[in-house]
């Protein structure tokens, strides 16, 4: 007999998020809607062993699930007659359900996204609770994800889910006037999920993979819902083009690889030519946005046959723009090597000199790290070597450690011979 | 649903007294808007904290201390009630409230107020 599971796993993947988005409107719980949803997806298992896959899949789930929580409500009715509270209406709000449920809701899962990445609630609760309800994984894969322990993460979405309902945090699409700052907090959500599967090499690495998967389909979801807005169109083009250098980013011993290094022909061209398409389309809305910025800068890089093809002018070009809308010591940085590569060494290295002449970068281990860089290239090994390891110290990440070590371990030997430094 | 604002400022003794009226007619506007909505269910500034005393009963006896309960930088100046539907309409009030004394900005806690009986649906 063939196991209808596997069905059932692919209708939850593709379909739960927009489900709960509904189930959560009519009900106003996080809590119902997930148990109703659960439930359903179990009785699926059961009937569709016995009366085949119905044709709509997810219409079915709904409408269990919509039955459950009618169920729900009169049990919570019975309780409290029980306990001789104020009687309610039951009838009439099992009736609501119906309709409210019956009603196109396309737009839920919008409002669904808003309420998870309300600024009302923490960052890291904010992403689990959107992975959790619109991205559909279980507790157990996000806390692996984030190397969390499963009670903690549990119990930081039962927090954030009380405090949805108890503080009131609205299921709605926030007005005009708010709408700019709220679109940034989601999109920054999602970035978030992207870059946790993309930057760190520790933890599970199908399931890193796995983040970067998901925060493409909500990119996705997030452009689908408001397909209008160029930075929604920049951060899923943004996406695309990373993850596009999953396969050549790293060696198979782990360690990362940069740009200059990489074997292109692993690049997938697929999603460079989508991501690329995304950001002509949003940067021909001039209305430019950091994402949009940084889109592009990927975009250039993708665009590269060679390293040496690079079209450094205008990678400096968008830095100088980034640099306008989202100005941070690491756009800084970039916007220098950026410099450095199309200008000269020279003048890369007296723009990072005069960054870091205040003295607030020197403890950042970013800016001794690329100001190694210029030097290496220049070939004044002795002070690049210096550079790498007043960077090393300052770095606690994994990967830039061994980024840092490995370029020690290349000028050791060298300096021994430089004579450039004296 | 009732939402309580904290108002969380700076004690600054030296404020002058055009300072502290322009702080005082600033609430005294948002006072009457809101009551003009008749979403005011209350409102009060209170007096600074070095005011503040600290009963403790401890196995039936009285503990009485001087001061406020925590020694912060911001202390609690005053507070609001303000009936809004959902925490959007709490956090655009709170923005009006003026926090500031002297030129140091201070800050407001937003805590829905439990209201008996639950009236939700579900989820007692």
């Amino acid at each position: 007999m063939h196991d209808h599971r596997a069905t059932v796993e692919s209708v939850f993947r593709q379909e739960s998020g927009r489900i709960i988005a509904g189930l959560i409107r009519v009900s106003r719980s996080f809590d119902l809607a997930e148990e109703a949803m659960q439930d359903a997806f179990a009785a699926a298992v059961i009937n569709w062993q016995a009366d085949g896959v119905p044709a709509n899949p997810a219409a079915w789930i709904t409408a269990t699930a919509r039955r459950k929580l009618i169920d729900y409500a009169r049990r919570e009715q019975t309780r409290r007659n029980n306990e001789g509270q104020i009687l309610y209406e039951y009838e009439s709000r099992s009736c609501t359900i119906d309709e409210e449920m019956s009603r196109p809701f396309e737009d839920d899962r919008l409002s669904l996204i808003f309420t998870c990445c309300h600024p009302a609630i923490n960052k890291q609760a904010q992403v689990a609770l959107t992975l959790r309800t619109l991205g559909g994984l279980t507790t157990a894969e996000i806390a692996r994800a984030f190397l969390l322990p499963e009670p903690t993460l549990a119990q930081r979405l039962v927090r954030a889910q009380r405090k949805i309902q108890q503080a009131r945090i609205p299921y709605q699409v926030p007005d005009a006037g708010a709408l700019p700052e709220r679109l940034s907090a989601v999109q920054a959500v999602l970035y978030l999920v992207f870059n946790e599967g993309y930057s760190a090499t520790s933890g599970d690495s199908l399931l890193r993979r796995e983040l970067c998967a998901e925060a493409i389909r909500l990119a996705r979801t997030l452009l689908e819902l408001m397909p209008q807005n160029p930075e929604n169109m920049a951060l899923l083009g943004l996406m695309l083009l990373h993850d596009s250098r999953r396969d050549a980013r790293s060696t198979a011993d782990g360690q990362l690889l940069t740009l200059e290094e990489q074997d292109r022909s692993l690049w997938h061209q697929e999603q460079i030519a989508e991501g690329i398409a995304l950001v002509e389309r949003a940067l021909g809305r001039r209305n430019f946005g950091p994402y949009q910025m940084q889109a592009a800068i990927a975009a250039v890089h993708a665009e590269a046959r060679t390293a040496q093809e690079t079209d450094w002018k205008q990678i400096a070009g968008l830095y100088v723009m980034l640099d306008r809308c989202q100005p941070s010591p690491v756009v800084s940085l970039n916007m220098a090597v950026a410099v450095a590569m199309s200008e000269g060494l020279d003048q890369g290295l007296a723009m990072i000199d005069s960054l870091g002449a205040g003295g607030e970068l020197d403890s950042y281990h970013l800016y001794h790290a690329a100001r190694a860089d210029l030097l290496r290239r220049m070939g004044r090994n002795r002070e690049a070597l210096k550079n790498y390891q007043r960077g090393l110290a300052l770095t606690t990440n994994a990967v830039e450690l061994r980024y840092l070590r490995r370029r020690i371990a290349e000028l050791a030997p060298s300096t021994a011979t430089d004579s450039q430094d004296s | 649903m009732r939402y309580m604002m904290l108002i969380y400022s700076q004690e600054n003794e030296a404020v002058t007294p055009e300072d502290m009226q322009a702080v005082a007619a600033a609430h005294g506007a948002l006072m009457d808007e809101t009551r003009r909505r008749g979403i005011l269910s209350g409102a009060d500034p209170l007096q600074a904290s070095s005011t503040a005393t600290v009963l403790r009963v401890q196995d039936g006896e009285a503990l009485i201390t001087d001061g406020p309960y925590a020694e912060t930088k911001e202390q609690l100046a005053g507070y609001y009630i303000l009936d809004c539907k959902d925490l959007d309409e709490a956090l655009a009030w709170a923005a009006k409230i003026p926090t500031a004394c002297a030129g140091m900005a201070g800050c407001v806690e937003i805590r829905p107020i439990r209201e008996f009986p639950q009236r939700a649906l579900v989820n007692a």
